[in-house]
């Protein structure tokens, strides 16, 4: 385990109270506790107040644009696939902006692990209803309420059968750490969806509203029974799960590929000697 | 003796085996030693509709395609009826008897005398390499090449039906009309493509990641990648939509490889925002993009230049670009290469332009000198660089030392937003000034590897052609048409379209009498740019965005007529 200090400890730009004050250093404990120095691993962000995250610890960043953190990530993973990758960014980048990546990265499995601070509202815009909020959720750009459904991330991921898919809530930190960990620890791609209260602009899902409802699963919970996790997955109002709700053991994307088997591609020479082999086939 | 120039032109529906016909054909004359320029113009259908696949063959080096058609190889009776006006006065037309139209100079194959329906394609060869008086074993090899490992009997069964066309056509006592004047060279050359180039190019240069969208014409570049992925070791990805795909492209290349994509105008808009991260986060990525005619979905299968302005201006903010413009398909492969240098040593966007004419269009190619074909040595000596690491660390040239992740202890932080030397997020409005600054100045480094416009003929001319991409050959041969009646003629031609140095052209410009722009597109884009450039204001131009590529006799017409002089 390295100590938790080489991440370093930075001034931010968040609300004083904000939920991501609790999930920071709960990365920073996961990261110790998985033995991953700040040079052995990258993060890839997008663009709100969650995304901006990694720049207040000590790792590899590239801070992308709003909803493209993963396939930056997945660019990055398949380019070397020796480096632990993270993607952290909140719920309108990862679902609403970035909803066609999570799809296709879900479907590819490549061995990622993504950071998804929801706490179903726009934060850095000022308030807007994001892709979670529930429906009734006043707003000024949703003046009568939100008229459309929620987006339900886990029910989308497990109904995929995506490799590793667990709810976390900002307000308990061991637990937090704990699906970080086995997430960076799980082969294929991992989502961790972490409720976090937006002390500013969501006054209805507050830090006792999640608190009131969140329970972990028990140690019986089996997450490889896919329909129990689908029924889990849904339970949302007055409880609300949390815990590894589906496990799934894909080969990992990068393993099809035959040229990833010895080295990453990062490492590997160009052979003129191939290069004239294939030049040939056009003779 | 036999001719020195034939254009044969092959035309059917979609799913008449017109491809193979056409493929296995071009084949065989580039290993017999002649030179082709293939056009191929297709309707954006799988089956059914008109089709053509043209070939201008000759024993002499030719760099452009010609519109007047020596032989109508017609796999359908329509094929006679569009094409009749476009035939040369020497000329001939092969025909399934069955079409048996009332011409002077068709020539009735009776197909179904010695071929099935799956083996017609086999007899069309056959009677074909007597036409052309080409040598049967290398024709017959070509086809075995195409259709890989058979199984012996489909062999055999190829054989029979090519040998009876054979005999069938040496019966005849066939007319010379198309018989080809013997082939000079017997050096072997690769036949490639426009995009084929761009690909292998690629390669060569070390290229390891592509992602992609399909999307016509550019789709044939990733599949070439992916062709060669297992061998070469490269990772080419079918997207989930374009703005995956560059920014995949821009995560791999951050990770330490050389990265493209490719795609045409409408899947490039979905880009645009991944080219101006690009610009920002200084990240090398190199961008292909193949015109067709738009604006929206336009003409999903013909050519056109009308995306110069476009490509020049994509992406919000103000960072540096080159674009490329090859006119041959060894431009292709080596401006693909040089794409990829520029990328990697000024860290921002690098584009290559090409159109569905140079993509599709096959030429005989001499074998590239490997020996001189390095690769791009990705990032910066890790022991080389002042601690702490400075991802954006202010320079003379701009250009900071690129550090990898995971592959030193250095940390390597990269910034959409505007940044702090160190990569993190800043709203310091006089770093922000310097960052502008620290990237613009690599644009003084882009410039100063500018490839100048090619220039050919008279010093100070009469008239002047100038155009850009695919259109060089085409220009190039008018211009040697109109030396040879005696004008005082000369071509300027752009390979790099961006940035424009007027000091490598103006010059040309003023010395001539008359200068004409040749452009494929309706705005006269070029022409616009080096005005801007410059100030040179150029009053003719002949443009085409009709989705057919320009010709030498498009050119002539033009010229002749008057078309697009100043009112």
């Amino acid at each position: 385990m390295l100590d938790v200090s080489i991440y370093g400890n930075y001034e931010t730009a968040w609300c004083p109270g904000c939920g991501n004050f609790r999930i920071l250093p709960a990365v920073k404990k996961a990261l110790a506790e998985s033995n991953l120095a700040p040079h052995q691993v990258t993060f890839i962000s997008g663009i709100g107040q969650a995304a901006k995250a990694p720049h207040y610890l000590n790792a590899n960043l590239f801070n992308g644009l709003h909803g493209r953190s993963l396939p930056v990530a997945t660019g990055a993973r398949l380019a070397n696939h020796t480096q632990p990758v993270i993607v952290e960014s909140g719920d309108g980048c990862s679902y609403g902006e970035g909803g066609n990546h999570f799809l296709a990265a879900i479907r590819r499995n490549v061995d990622l692990t993504m950071l998804v601070h929801n706490n179903q509202v726009y934060g850095l815009t000022k308030g807007q209803a994001s892709p979670t909020s529930d429906e009734g959720f006043v707003t000024k750009a949703q003046p009568h309420g939100v008229f459309a459904m929620p987006f339900n991330p886990l029910a989308v991921a497990v109904a995929l059968q995506a490799n590793f898919v667990a709810r976390a809530f900002a307000g308990l930190e061991d637990h937090l750490v704990a699906m970080i960990k086995q997430a960076l620890a799980h082969p294929g791609f991992a989502l961790v969806d972490i409720l976090q209260p937006c002390v500013s602009f969501n006054k209805v899902n507050t830090f006792g509203w999640y608190k009131n409802r969140c329970y972990v699963l028990p140690d019986s919970y089996d997450p490889t029974d896919w329909p129990t996790a689908m029924v889990t997955a849904h339970e949302w109002g007055d409880r609300i799960p949390l815990g590894v709700i589906y496990k799934n053991n894909r080969l990992p994307f990068e393993a099809h590929f035959a040229c990833l088997q010895e080295m990453p591609l990062v490492r590997q020479p160009v052979s003129k000697a191939k290069f004239q082999e294939l030049l040939a086939h056009f003779q | 003796m036999g001719r020195q120039d034939v254009t044969l032109l092959i035309g059917g529906e979609a799913g008449q085996g017109l491809v193979t016909i056409a493929m296995i054909l071009t084949k065989a004359l580039v290993r017999s030693g002649y030179y082709i320029v293939v056009t191929q113009s297709y309707q954006s259908r799988i089956r059914g509709g008109h089709n053509t696949f043209a070939i201008r063959i000759s024993p002499q080096e030719i760099i452009a395609s010609r519109a007047a058609v020596d032989l109508l190889v017609a796999l359908n009776a329509e094929t006679i009826h569009l094409h009749q006006a476009e035939m040369s006065p020497e000329n001939l037309i092969l025909v399934d008897e069955r079409f048996a139209p009332g011409h002077d100079h068709v020539l009735k194959v009776p197909f179904q005398e010695f071929a099935s329906d799956r083996t017609v394609n086999v007899a069309y060869l056959g009677v074909l390499t007597q036409l052309l008086g080409l040598n049967d074993a290398v024709v017959f090899q070509a086809l075995e090449d195409y259709f890989g490992a058979k199984k012996p009997e489909v062999t055999a069964a190829n054989r029979e039906v090519f040998a009876k066309a054979i005999q069938w056509a040496d019966d005849q006592h066939l007319p010379d009309t198309v018989r080809l004047a013997p082939a000079l060279s017997s050096q072997p050359r690769l036949m490639l493509n426009g995009n084929e180039a761009i690909a292998l190019g690629a390669i060569s240069a070390g290229l390891k990641f592509c992602a992609f969208y399909p999307m016509t014409p550019s789709t044939s570049i990733p599949l070439t990648l992916q062709a060669a992925a297992d061998t070469m070791g490269l990772v080419v990805e079918q997207a989930e939509d374009e703005i995956a795909a560059i920014n995949m492209a821009i995560g791999a290349s951050y990770a330490g490889v050389p990265a493209m994509v490719a795609t045409s105008g409408g899947g490039f808009a979905l880009m645009v925002e991944g080219v101006s991260l690009a610009g920002m986060t200084e990240t090398p990525v190199f961008i292909v993009v193949a015109q067709r005619p738009g604006p929206a979905t336009g003409l999903p299968t013909r050519t056109e230049q009308g995306d110069l302005e476009f490509v020049l201006h994509a992406g919000h903010g103000e960072f540096p670009r080159a674009i490329f413009a090859p006119g041959t398909v060894e431009e292709c492969f080596h401006l693909s290469r040089q794409a990829l240098f520029l990328a990697e040593k000024y860290q921002t966007p690098i584009f290559l332009l090409t159109d569905q004419f140079l993509a599709d269009s096959y030429r005989a190619v001499v074998p590239f000198d490997i020996d001189a074909l390095d690769a791009v040595r990705v990032g910066s000596d890790p022991a080389a660089v002042p601690t702490p690491y400075r991802r954006y660390a202010f320079t003379e040239s701009g250009v900071s030392p690129r550090l990898l992740p995971g592959l030193s202890e250095h940390l390597v932080i990269c910034d959409s937003d505007e940044h702090t030397p160190d990569g993190h997020i800043t709203e310091d409005l006089t770093v922000r000034q310097q960052m502008v600054d620290k990237r613009l100045r690599k644009e003084a480094g882009l410039r100063a590897e500018v490839i100048p416009p090619a220039y050919v003929g008279h010093v100070s001319p009469d008239l002047l052609l100038v155009t850009w991409g695919s259109n060089r050959g085409a220009v190039l041969e008018a211009a040697a048409l109109l030396k040879a009646q005696g004008k005082k003629v000369a071509a300027l031609c752009f390979s790099q379209v961006w940035p424009l140095v007027p000091g490598h052209f103006l010059d040309h410009l003023q010395s001539a009498r008359e200068v004409v722009m040749v452009e494929g597109n309706a705005l006269g884009q070029l022409a616009r740019l080096i005005r801007r450039e410059t100030g040179f204001y150029i009053p003719r131009h002949i443009r085409r965005y009709d989705g057919l590529p320009i010709t030498p006799e498009y050119i002539l017409e033009a010229l002749a007529s008057g078309a697009g002089a100043v009112r």
